[in-house]
């Protein structure tokens, strides 16, 4: 079967590609990528793509998918059908499942369970610890064979400089960056939101922007003396993203990912209580919202990642210091990285890239490109597309968004996974 | 008298003046009630009242309990230790099962911050809330307000400084929103572990006791909870007195009718001298008769406003039927 994608402009930050041209896939690859109007259709289904980008499948390195221990918030393939309606392709999930991804198992379950019912590819992230208790290296060479893409125990911040230390080193014998959740409990000390004038006003514990700073610089200061790759997850202060900045400059193996709730929402959205707005790390201020966007622009921040955390409902409907961390993101993250291009001057095609070719190469993934040969994964993205947030309209299992009822603009028209269309989902199926 | 038209008393953060003012003149008149042989007037009959603690307390919870009862309302009580709270239920669910029995206020302390906002847009009863976590005390903070008024000609332009915890302190919360709203100048006095970087923005700073009482019209002490101690807050309670301790020296840099005020409980020796508790200018006792009337006051506008108001405009309907004149 072989689809010919017509009229589109195609955005493919790996081959340097920003202009008009038609795509044909075939058997599952990219076959070519053309001038309009010079690929014969030969039989292939056209998808006409007029006034859309098409672009390389989009790739969310940081989702939780709550499948194996915490299916009633989301499953391996209810998240991936929420990654594909959002426009992404492939998604990278965290280790903190129960039973935790601390060994080839659970890898192993992991991926055979995608095989058979995601519509997305799944890549499982391994614990860096066993039972992300922050003692003991996991098998990670044993979870590498069997098929982890990164490690990490997010969530649950390696207070342990020296395991961080050995994390770094050891991971990089198998090529393998670790994802780390920069935070120093001991300055968090028990805060549920970004300390501050909000957290003040509002009688909650704050968690300063130091609090992940420091963790930053600590961590950065740990991987001069290895070999190994660092990649800091969730980035939201205006220091860690001058950390990582300078830390580039001098040429270390760091890089970082923002969530869009990070370059997009500051501490006001606690207001009222709101636990929707609840999450790790916090949201921050405005000076911290700008340094993560100009972090983006600039790329000191390579990719942009959601941490799509579903929590039920009964989670979130609660005191606002007992309730979970945690917001989904996969349905609202392209168009509000979207705003991004349309309101902060970002590049279109340095934006394509912290979706696709950038994360792709964090991960080791031979995917992010539309390069001849490659893996047809495709998004075509209609970026003027207006609409309104209706979580109940999730594929998620969860509703916990802050973004209900928001105006948006920009969606994916069509996300394509080796070569067969995934969203929009086949009406008889 | 301005209208109070709020469903629930959450906390004072967006009260106007004008709400603030009718909340304290309805307290100042119902005074006179608990200076009677017969304590107890009407006006709640009918009604009913649950206070749903989740935390210690003993005077607020008892001033509630005698403030609904001298107006005549049922008053039911429920310890957050002996609620299904303690069985695992949320507290959602057990705010909705009392709310189900049909009371017309349930009085809530919790130790989240925001749980009383969180429930009164949950239930179909009044919330008054009693205290929740470091976020508001709202009838504490009317109980000083009124108590500061008896003393003083007016709340605006005097100088109010609050000593102590304030970061923990939900009394300090409710009080400095409220008198900024009625025009007083706050100055926040402690050690920097009480007192972050953005409480410059509420008032004045001072780490120093005496220079931050400086001819100072009220000072409104705070507890110091004993535990902080091990949190690194302070290192021991003894320094922590050395230098916050309000000594009749340390009062003597304010003005001459200083007044001070403690919402109690007291630890007597540690943020306050007992000379300085039982003196002169101690109006701590005048703040717990307050409490009565305060409390009275929060529960007939919550519950009555809405009546009394239909009752005028049924009377005026009635009045312009007749053809009478209706009073402006």
């Amino acid at each position: 079967m072989s689809l010919l994608i017509r009229n589109g402009t195609v955005i493919d930050p790996a081959n340097g590609v920003d202009r008009a041209r038609d795509v044909l896939v075939r058997d599952g690859r990219i076959a070519a990528v053309e001038e309009p109007g010079s690929i014969a259709a030969d039989g292939a289904t056209i998808v006409d793509a007029q006034d859309r980008w098409v672009v390389p499948g989009l790739i969310d390195m940081h989702v939780h998918l709550r499948e194996p221990g915490f299916e009633y918030r989301e499953t391996i393939t209810t998240g991936a059908r929420a990654a594909v309606a959002g426009g992404f392709a492939s998604v990278a999930c965290m280790a903190n499942t129960d039973p935790v991804n601390d060994s080839a198992a659970v890898t192993t379950a992991m991926l055979d369970r995608a095989r058979a019912s995601a519509p997305a590819r799944v890549f499982p992230i391994g614990a860096v610890s066993k039972g992300l208790r922050g003692e003991q290296l996991a098998e990670i060479g044993e979870m590498h064979a069997a098929g982890i893409v990164a490690v990490s125990d997010d969530g649950m911040p390696i207070m342990d400089g020296n395991l961080m230390r050995r994390a770094l080193e050891y991971a990089a014998m198998f090529g393998l960056a670790v994802i780390a959740h920069e935070e120093d409990c001991n300055i968090a000390s028990g805060g549920v939101m970004n300390e501050g004038e909000m957290s003040l006003r509002l009688g909650l514990r704050g968690m300063p922007a130091a609090a992940e700073d420091a963790m930053i610089a600590r961590d950065i200061a740990i991987l001069e003396r290895t070999q190994g790759r660092l990649h800091v997850a969730h980035i939201s202060t205006r220091g860690g993203v001058h950390l990582v900045r300078e830390a580039k400059q001098r040429g270390l193996a760091v890089t970082a990912e923002a969530a869009p709730h990070h370059f997009t929402l500051t501490e006001h959205a606690v207001e009222g209580y709101n636990t929707n707005a609840k999450m790790k790390p916090p949201l921050r201020t405005e000076a911290d919202v700008r340094a993560v966007r100009a972090g983006l622009i600039d790329g000191t921040i390579d990719a942009i990642a959601t941490d799509h955390a579903p929590h039920h409902r009964d989670e979130k409907d609660v005191e606002f210091d007992k309730a979970n961390d945690g917001i989904v993101g996969l349905e609202t993250a392209l168009p509000l990285s979207l705003a991004l291009w349309r309101e902060h001057g970002m590049e279109r095609s340095r934006l394509i890239a912290a979706l696709t070719v950038n994360p792709a190469r964090i991960l080791g993934l031979d995917l992010g490109t539309l390069g001849v040969g490659c893996a047809a994964d495709l998004t075509v993205i209609d970026p003027e597309a207006a609409w309104s947030v209706e979580p109940s309209a999730f594929r998620s299992k969860s509703r916990n968004t802050p973004f209900a009822g928001v105006e948006m603009v920009g969606r994916a028209a069509m996300t394509i996974v080796g070569g067969r269309v995934v969203w929009p989902e086949a009406q008889d199926a | 008298m301005s209208r109070f038209a709020r469903r629930h008393l959450r906390a004072l953060e967006a009260y106007s003046r004008d709400e603030l003012e009718s909340l304290l003149i309805t307290a100042a008149s119902f005074k006179e009630i608990s200076e009677r042989n017969i304590k107890r007037v009407p006006t709640l009959r009918g009604k009913t009242v649950v206070s749903f603690f989740c935390e210690e307390s003993t005077r607020t919870r008892v001033s509630f309990e005698i403030a609904a009862k001298r107006m005549s309302a049922d008053f039911v009580s429920l310890s957050g230790a002996a609620s299904s709270v303690k069985k695992g239920e949320s507290l959602l669910d057990t705010t909705r099962n009392l709310d189900a029995m049909r009371p017309d206020i349930i009085i809530l302390r919790h130790s989240s911050s925001g749980a009383a906002a969180f429930l009164a847009e949950r239930v179909s009863c009044a919330i008054v809330n009693a205290g929740d976590g470091a976020h508001e005390h709202p009838t504490q903070a009317l109980v000083d307000l009124l108590t500061i008024s008896e003393h003083k000609p007016q709340l605006a332009g005097l100088t109010v400084a609050i000593v102590g915890d304030v970061i923990h302190s939900r009394v300090a919360r409710s009080n400095l929103f409220a008198l900024r709203t009625l025009g007083a100048q706050v100055r926040l006095v402690g050690p920097p572990t009480f007192l972050p970087p953005e409480a410059s923005t509420w008032g004045e700073v001072h780490h120093d006791l005496r220079e931050g009482v400086r001819d100072a019209d009220v000072i409104m002490m705070l507890r110091v909870q004993l535990e902080r101690q091990g949190r690194n807050f302070f290192p021991t309670i003894e320094e922590y007195a050395r230098y916050f301790c309000l000594t009749e020296e340390r009062v003597a840099a304010a003005k001459p009718d200083v007044i001070i005020l403690h919402p109690g409980p007291m630890n007597r020796g540690v943020e306050i001298a007992t000379d300085v508790a039982d003196g002169p200018y101690s109006v701590i006792m005048n703040q717990v008769t307050n409490g009565i009337a305060v409390r009275m006051a929060t529960m007939f506008l919550l519950v009555n406003r809405p009546s009394v108001e239909i009752e005028l405009e049924l009377e005026a309907a009635r009045r312009s039927a007749a053809g009478e004149e209706v009073p402006a």
